[in-house]
């Protein structure tokens, strides 16, 4: 048992992170911390979530949009002391791609010049990739085309800036390095296991005057019962991830001021997997599609103030406003169902809905899965099975494309429509449906080339168009509601923004507030 | 992990020392047949009475529900929609409702009838609970009968196996078994072929793993018995009027350990019904829209929150499974004190 | 001499074990390797299994992992990339091992005493009371258990802390709520071992000989009756030592349980085997403890 002193902040983060590498973390609760001890050229606003200066000052592009060139702080050091220069930044991004250190996130660095090459080691001279160090302070950046949300990508992780000095020695162990060298507004006081991760304020960050807590712990608790005891307790103060949230106890706890919605950039959806019979028939795909009532499913069993959606990017994302798809319509999905060869679903092969359980966890994706096998069979008289999976189990078989049918979700990386759509490009890793479409494989392409935002979009629409209206190897469910729960009159910092990006710098607890009523205590 | 293993049977009654303590069926005594006492002692025992009525009753709801819900139908529409309200895996619109007289233990977030759920929950998780069982009883009776028999190097070599399952975590076993299983199936041609076996065997995998884990305890305890068993006179007897190991094994023996493993079957029955549904919490039971006690009660939990309670989604899966597992304790103990001679 | 024979008999046990599991786990379909976001490319995967050596055959990979294991070196985690299973286990051990310890002595500290009074009074009502609730305390699944005593002692009457594991009252939901189960257990082994040697030849003797009634019961039946608790203390204590996955996620206390049931879900093969190890390690040295007991209590026992 260890009695800590008490932290500043205490913030249930959901799982335990899988490690704290910013090269090789996937997660979401993961990059939370990891944003807190490393940065990266720019940074995140907390009210927008968009890029702002961080570790570069300030930066030039080119004329065409392909050359940035940043410029360093001249006054930066790693919490340990030693200076940070430009050297370190292009030693960190060459890292992420390294193929040796297999990074889940190398692909968003893709958009730098051979930067692909070297990652799928076809290049080996690091030398060639579009990042170099012109002089200590000035970093060059060389990008494949011009791309409009690049600086919200050097906010991310993957390209903030790590200690060479401790990984080179202690190599994959670096993490336990005492101190470790952090590039960020808190270093790692330290990590017990499925306890707690504690940060502690770095007084050498460049913006160190204006980190507003000294100590934030953050839980890994994956109970959505227990955050909220602890938190009703007040043994913690935040709570924010999206399946912390009682789905079953929304309708009371929303009325409250302390639980806060926000439109957020992720779609709940499902898969259809494409090289399989019957849906390689669009027909069936449509039907299937339209015989779904989203709104019924938002309002009786996520509660969270979601979004039924028939398109696939979010609503509120930057620069696009996202075509129409395929509605409900069950007479006319009936009508599909039949010409391709289902007649009231009869004769349906055997069909399953794959999905995954969390031990311990939420059911929610169950009874998402029962609702939807009810109304397929209510609507097209489609009986289709349920089957439930480990998490590992069903990753591995989504990606091998062993199923019919899977639930899936997406969020996006940074706030463009690019980081939904591109996932459904040809052989893409995330298509994981089997579905292959030329024509939107090069609408994509030449959204991510051109300059013309008005015509960028128009791409985008009409590949989206493709994909949930023509073709529909995907059908969105709805889009998910950002919710965390916090008493606005004690914890500051932080702004519901649609990338769910809350930079723990920015966070304080007021003391000596008068907490919020809630209507359970009165 | 605690509840994790399956702590079927108590060791030390008749331990694998084979100690004395064991209770035997004796048929020494002269006048009424053992079984007749031993019924008369049973009718004495008040609660394990009451639990063996409670047990009959249960089952033949359990059994005569579903068999009504098919049955209604046929006499019309108003049938037809009666058994629609109360399918078990029926959607309706009446979310959450409290118990009322059309719905005696309320419905579900998906609008179910809980009681309708419970009923064919009941089906599954005693289903799992008996087979199961029954398989850790085949196994562990052969396997413990074999080895007190043969003695010497066999005996050696069956229990050292005992030993080093013993020390496994069953968890690892169950899990691997479970997801292995569950996949090699859908490969099955058969399956491809009469799509609703799945189902069935889905479930068939639930009851073996969960029976091979347990008949460890039942082997050792068989062994036990049959140790003590063999030195008998009535064993020796036959082994000189030339029977054969098997005839002594299935004449002799197993009659004799009958007893006390029928006893032992009642009371691991609860054991494997709770597993059951700890595996329901990880998200390895049954399968949805499927219910098991266990997996009503894992989503019933939920609902045990400072914020609002919709108690009756818990009270209800939960307290027919803690009357079931107490009835069928109460039915064991009895029927083991009725057996055993050793006095009042 | 015996003792000492199990003890080395218990090293080719433990490579049977080894092998046995380490065949298992990967014998599990899932790939510990899967995530949400899928690498940029094949090439990445390809890399990371070849630095766990993932794509060896079994047997090679469990030679490396033998080898490892005589330096002390129980392999990396696969799931949790900064951690070793060393790592892991040396944190998450002493958790646990506190709580189960601490549940120990609640199983016992309640459990013998009411086994005792109810055997003691059988047919009374402390008799029907007692073995009403030991039984009870039996058939309720422990994750109902746990969180109605937060719903209770913390929640409403805000007298206990509600989850996590930084002081003494910390511990005193988490005890209770994993205890009570083998406490019932205790109670009902601890009566029905009294119970049984209430009636043996030996003890109507003594009673004959006109011992007092407390003395007799005190000094002989109990060192019998405890016999039954005993055997069963040893694999209680295993599985108590190693944690309780449903304890640990609703209190979140950094235990070793959780580990336990989600490395094998994760297919975390060297942290799956690592802990199937410790468990037998535990389990064998347990209930060596539990004979060398019996040979004290029980002066029949002799081991040759």
């Amino acid at each position: 048992m260890h009695r800590d002193p008490p932290a500043d902040v205490t913030i249930i983060n959901f799982s335990e992170p899988q490690s704290l590498d910013p090269a090789i973390i996937s997660a979401q609760p993961d990059m939370r911390i990891v944003s807190g001890m490393f940065e990266g050229l720019t940074r995140s606003d907390p009210k927008t979530g968009s890029a702002v200066p961080g570790l570069a000052d300030h930066w030039d592009i080119s004329a065409d949009g392909r050359i940035y060139t940043f410029h360093l702080r001249t006054n930066l050091v790693w919490s340990t002391g030693e200076p940070l220069r430009a050297a370190d930044v292009v030693y960190s991004w060459i890292r992420t791609l390294d193929p040796d250190t297999a990074s889940d996130y190398a692909g968003q660095l893709f958009y730098v010049k051979n930067a692909e090459a070297f990652n799928a080691g076809k290049l080996k001279d690091a030398s060639q990739v579009g990042v170099r160090a012109l002089d200590p302070f000035t970093v060059q950046v060389e990008l494949n085309h011009p791309t409009v949300f690049f600086l919200e990508l050097c906010a991310m992780p993957m390209a903030s800036v790590v200690p060479r000095q401790a990984i080179e020695k202690l190599g994959d162990n670096w993490i336990k390095a005492k101190p470790l060298p952090v590039s960020g507004p808190y270093q790692l006081a330290f990590w017990r296991v499925n306890d707690k991760v504690r940060l502690q304020k770095n007084p050498r960050y460049w913006d160190a005057a204006n980190t507003q807590s000294k100590i934030i712990d953050l839980l890994p608790i994956v109970s959505a019962s227990s955050a909220l005891n602890l938190y009703e307790r007040g043994q913690v103060d935040i709570v924010w991830d999206k399946e912390l949230v009682p789905t079953e106890l929304l309708d009371v706890l929303l009325k409250r001021p302390d639980f806060h919605t926000f439109n957020y950039l992720g779609t709940y959806f499902i898969r259809f997997n494409v090289t399989r019979k019957p849906f390689d028939d669009v027909r069936v795909r449509k039907a299937l599609a339209m015989a779904i009532d989203k709104k019924r499913i938002v309002e009786r069993i996520t509660h969270g103030g979601e979004i039924p959606t028939s398109h696939f990017v979010p609503d509120g994302t930057a620069h696009y406003t996202s075509p129409e798809g395929l509605g409900y319509n069950p007479e006319l999905a009936r009508k599909l169902l039949a010409e391709a060869g289902f007649p009231g679903g009869k004769n349906f092969p055997r069909m399953e809905y794959m999905f995954n359980a969390a031990a311990g966890g939420g059911k929610i994706h169950e009874k998402i899965a029962i609702e939807l096998q009810q109304m397929w069979r209510d609507n097209l008289g489609v009986d289709i099975e349920l089957r439930q999976l480990e998490m590992q189990v069903y990753l591995s078989e989504q990606d091998a494309l062993h199923y019919d049918i899977s639930r899936s979700s997406w969020i996006g990386d940074y706030n463009d429509a690019n980081t939904f759509l591109a996932m459904f490009v040809t052989n893409d890793g995330n298509n994981r449906t089997g579905w292959s479409n030329s024509h939107y494989d090069d609408l994509v392409q030449q959204a991510n080339e051109t300059t013309d935002a008005a015509r960028r979009e128009k791409l985008f629409q009409d590949a989206e168009t493709i994909l949930v209206r023509d073709e529909v190897p995907i059908l969105p469910l709805f889009f998910y509601s950002g919710i965390n729960y916090f008493d606005t009159n004690k914890i500051q910092g932080i702004y519901n923004n649609v990338v769910d990006l809350h930079p723990l710098q920015c966070i304080r607890k007021v003391r000596n507030s008068k907490p919020e009523i809630r209507n359970s205590e009165q | 992990m605690s509840e994790e293993t399956i702590d079927t049977l108590k060791p030390g009654v008749a331990d694998q020392d084979g100690s004395p303590n064991a209770p035997v069926s004796s048929a020494t005594q002269s006048g009424s047949s053992p079984a007749q006492r031993a019924w008369r002692r049973f009718k004495k025992n008040h609660p394990a009475l009451l639990s063996a009525w409670y047990l009959a009753l249960l089952l033949i709801v359990i059994v005569a529900w579903p068999v009504a819900l098919k049955i209604i139908p046929a006499t019309g529409p108003h049938g037809s929609a009666w058994a629609k309200a109360y399918a078990p895996e029926e959607l309706s619109d009446a979310q959450f409702q409290s118990p009322s007289p059309q719905h005696w233990f309320g419905t579900d977030e998906h609008g179910r009838d809980v009681l309708s759920r419970v009923l064919y929950g009941a089906q599954i998780s005693l289903l799992v609970g008996f087979v199961g069982a029954s398989v850790s009883l085949v196994i562990g009776v052969l396997w413990g009968s074999i080895a007190g028999l043969a003695g010497g190097r066999t005996d050696s070599v069956m229990m050292r196996i005992v030993d080093v399952l013993y020390s496994l975590p069953s968890i690892i076993f169950v899990v691997v078994l479970i997801t292995t299983l569950g996949q090699k199936l859908k490969q099955m041609p058969f399956v491809r072929h009469s799509p609703g076996i799945e189902h069935e065997l889905r479930l068939m995998i639930l009851f073996v793993g969960l029976g091979a884990i347990s008949w460890l305890t039942m082997a050792r305890i068989v062994r036990g018995q049959v140790l003590s068993l063999r030195t008998r006179q009535f064993v020796d007897a036959s082994r000189t009027l030339g029977a054969s190991p098997v005839r002594i094994l299935f004449r002799h023996i197993i009659p004799n350990v009958f007893g006390v493993v029928i006893v032992y079957l009642t009371l691991t029955v609860p054991s494997i019904v709770l597993y059951e549904s700890f595996l329901s919490f990880l998200g390895l039971g049954v399968q949805p829209p499927m219910a098991s006690w266990g997996s009503l009660i894992s989503e019933g939990v939920d609902q045990i929150n400072p914020i609002r309670v919709y108690w009756w989604m818990i009270v209800f899966p939960g307290g027919v499974l803690v009357s079931t597992l107490l009835a069928l304790n109460f039915l064991g103990d009895g029927l083991r004190d009725a057996w055993d001679v050793k006095g009042s | 001499m015996y003792f000492l024979r199990r003890l080395a008999y218990m090293i080719p046990l433990l490579l049977v074990i080894s092998a046995i599991t380490f065949w298992l786990v990967h014998l599990a379909p899932g790939n510990p390797f899967a995530t949400e976001r899928a690498p940029a490319s094949p090439q990445i995967e390809h890399n990371l299994r070849a630095k766990y050596h993932a794509d060896e055959p079994i047997w090679k990979q469990y030679v490396r992992y033998m080898g490892g294991l005589l330096h002390g070196d129980f392999g990396p985690s696969m799931k949790y990339r900064d951690h070793s299973v060393t790592d892991i286990i040396h944190q998450a051990l002493p958790v646990s091992m506190l709580l189960g310890w601490l549940a120990f002595g609640f199983a016992m500290g309640v459990g013998l005493p009411v086994g005792f009074a109810t055997a003691v009074r059988r047919g009374q009502w402390h008799d029907y009371l007692g073995s009403f609730l030991a039984l009870l305390a039996v058939c309720i699944p422990g994750f109902v258990i746990a969180p109605l005593l937060v719903l209770g002692f913390a929640m409403k009457w805000k007298l206990l802390p509600v989850a996590l594991w930084a002081s003494p009252l910390h511990a005193v939901l988490p005890t209770i709520a994993l205890g009570l189960y083998f406490a019932g257990k205790v109670a009902r082994l601890f009566r029905e071992g009294m119970l049984n040697t209430m009636q043996m030849e030996f003890v109507t003797a003594a009673r004959a000989k006109g011992l007092g009634e407390n003395t007799l019961l005190l000094r002989h039946a109990v060192r019998l009756a405890v016999l039954p608790v005993v055997s069963y203390a040893g694999p209680m204590l295993a599985d108590l030592l190693t944690g309780s996955f449903v304890i640990e996620i609703i209190f979140q206390i950094p235990g070793l349980g959780v580990f336990f049931i989600n490395s094998s879900l994760n297919n975390d093969y060297m942290l799956t085997v690592g802990l199937a190890l410790l468990y037998a390690v535990l389990l064998i040295v347990l209930n060596l403890a539990v004979d060398f007991a019996y040979m004290i209590l029980d002066p029949r026992v002799k081991y040759e």
